[in-house]
């Protein structure tokens, strides 16, 4: 792909920095590649040299998970990652959960149960609410969703909402799964 | 952060040459807590030498009575494991307790052990089972391996290949997380062998992870939480921070001494 605005690999090379390391994953099912500074963070590369803005830097210490992105199928700190760690590997980002124009079943579960208020953490609650679903099944009670929720923090405190739709969410994964087999 | 060079290390021949090219190259394992650190620039290593696809380092197995894991296993795999979980449950208990789900994605064994951060989980468990640490030069028993706080025995250049743990006739840890960051205010790991106990504490000593020799005499005559009823910890020996003082600590040291047998 190529890389519009001057990024900050441009800027570390034009300083004469230690060299650059070259990349490639799949990022949504689409092959990326580019040569990143290797301080170059997984959220840093997804946000500002793919544009997709959809993963959030909250508190930037691997405390919040509002940068939770799935790496090789299990959810990860995007703030906490090298981008050139992830070579050759795959990566979900919130921007890849809807297929078709259709929401991801956990997507319309937040919708349906308001499990936001004002948003910032709802990508890193969602991917991390698909990956508790994933790991633990359809049926999920509220301890179980509670302590797999412990990586990720709203600052809104809107835990009850979040809790029901992560709960209504990955039963529909059930079942939207029972309907595909 | 710093600049730094990134090196990829595809064995771990490999990586032992990348590491001992540079002279102030450092392993990158799961980066769950170098990756914060150099963030905020308390480390500045010239150049990472990346563990990730070492598969030589990956891997759980049991070998005789010994259950055997891989230094860049995640927590998450350790705590999954059909291996771990039928030869040492509360190991498998331990690791699915580390940090959050996806800090034990990330976060290895091995990086672990060699930080030896005073409130890691890990060392605990590892001093309790009588552990032993090998590397790419020679195999370090748990008790010679920990040398205080983020001190360890392992030289430069050397790399911690696996963990081996003897497997026990009893094993529980028990610890009171700090409920921000989840590593331990306190924990403690009790092990039962044929006719010993030993008794491990992480994140209240002022020197890191340390065993407890009345509370192992007290367990090997009688394995019970009533044993311990009386036995504490000495306060002048604990970590006094704004999440708990010396005098909390040794208190807390009792309480999840017995928790953890009461466990087994």
């Amino acid at each position: 792909m190529s890389l519009g605005s001057k990024s900050q690999s441009d800027t570390a090379a034009a300083q004469g920095g230690p060299g650059l390391v070259s990349v490639a994953m799949t990022v949504n099912s689409k092959a990326v590649s580019a040569d990143v500074d290797p301080r170059t963070l997984l959220v840093q590369f997804l946000r500002e040299h793919l544009r997709l803005t959809g993963t959030h830097v909250g508190c930037d210490t691997s405390q919040c998970g509002a940068c939770v992105v799935h790496l090789d199928g299990r959810a990860v700190k995007s703030c906490t990652t090298l981008a050139a760690s992830c070579e050759g590997s795959k990566v979900t980002t919130i921007e890849g959960l809807a297929q078709g124009g259709q929401l991801h079943p956990m997507q319309e579960a937040f919708r349906e149960h308001h499990g936001l208020q004002c948003g910032f953490c709802t990508p890193g609650m969602i991917m991390a609410a698909v990956d508790i679903a994933n790991r633990k099944g359809p049926n999920l009670d509220e301890t179980t969703i509670r302590h797999e929720l412990e990586g990720n923090l709203c600052r809104c405190t809107g835990y009850h909402n979040i809790v029901a739709a992560v709960k209504a969410g990955a039963a529909a994964m059930g079942g939207a799964r029972q309907a595909a087999e | 952060m710093y600049a730094f060079e990134y090196l990829r290390a595809e064995s771990l021949a490999d990586a032992a040459k990348q590491l001992a090219s540079k002279p102030d190259a450092k392993l990158l394992a799961g980066g769950h807590t170098l990756l914060p650190t150099m963030k905020l620039r308390l480390a500045s290593p010239g150049a990472l030498v990346d563990l990730g696809r070492v598969a030589e380092l990956k891997g759980i197995d049991k070998s005789g009575n010994a259950l055997v894991i891989g230094a860049m296993t995640t927590h998450a795999e350790a705590a999954d494991s059909a291996v771990v979980k039928s030869s040492i449950p509360g190991l498998a208990t331990l690791a699915g307790g580390i940090g959050d789900p996806h800090v034990r994605h990330r976060g290895t064994i091995g990086g672990s052990v060699a930080n030896n951060d005073p409130s890691a989980d890990y060392p605990a468990a590892l001093m309790a089972l009588d552990a032993t640490i090998a590397t790419n030069r020679r195999e370090i028993k748990a008790d010679a391996f920990f040398k205080g706080l983020f001190a360890t025995a392992l030289q430069d250049g050397e790399i911690i290949t696996r963990i081996s743990f003897p497997v026990p006739t009893k094993f529980a840890y028990a610890k009171f997380p700090n409920p921000a960051s989840r590593y331990a205010l306190v924990g403690v790991a009790v092990a039962q062998t044929a006719g010993a106990a030993r008794v491990a504490v992480t994140g209240a000593g002022n020197n890191g992870v340390f065993r407890h020799a009345a509370m192992e005499a007290a367990l090997g005559k009688a394995w019970s939480a009533a044993a311990l009823n009386g036995i504490a910890a000495d306060a002048k020996d604990m970590v006094s921070d704004i999440h708990g003082d010396a005098a909390y600590r040794a208190h807390l040291v009792g309480v999840m001494a017995r928790r953890a047998v009461a466990a087994t």
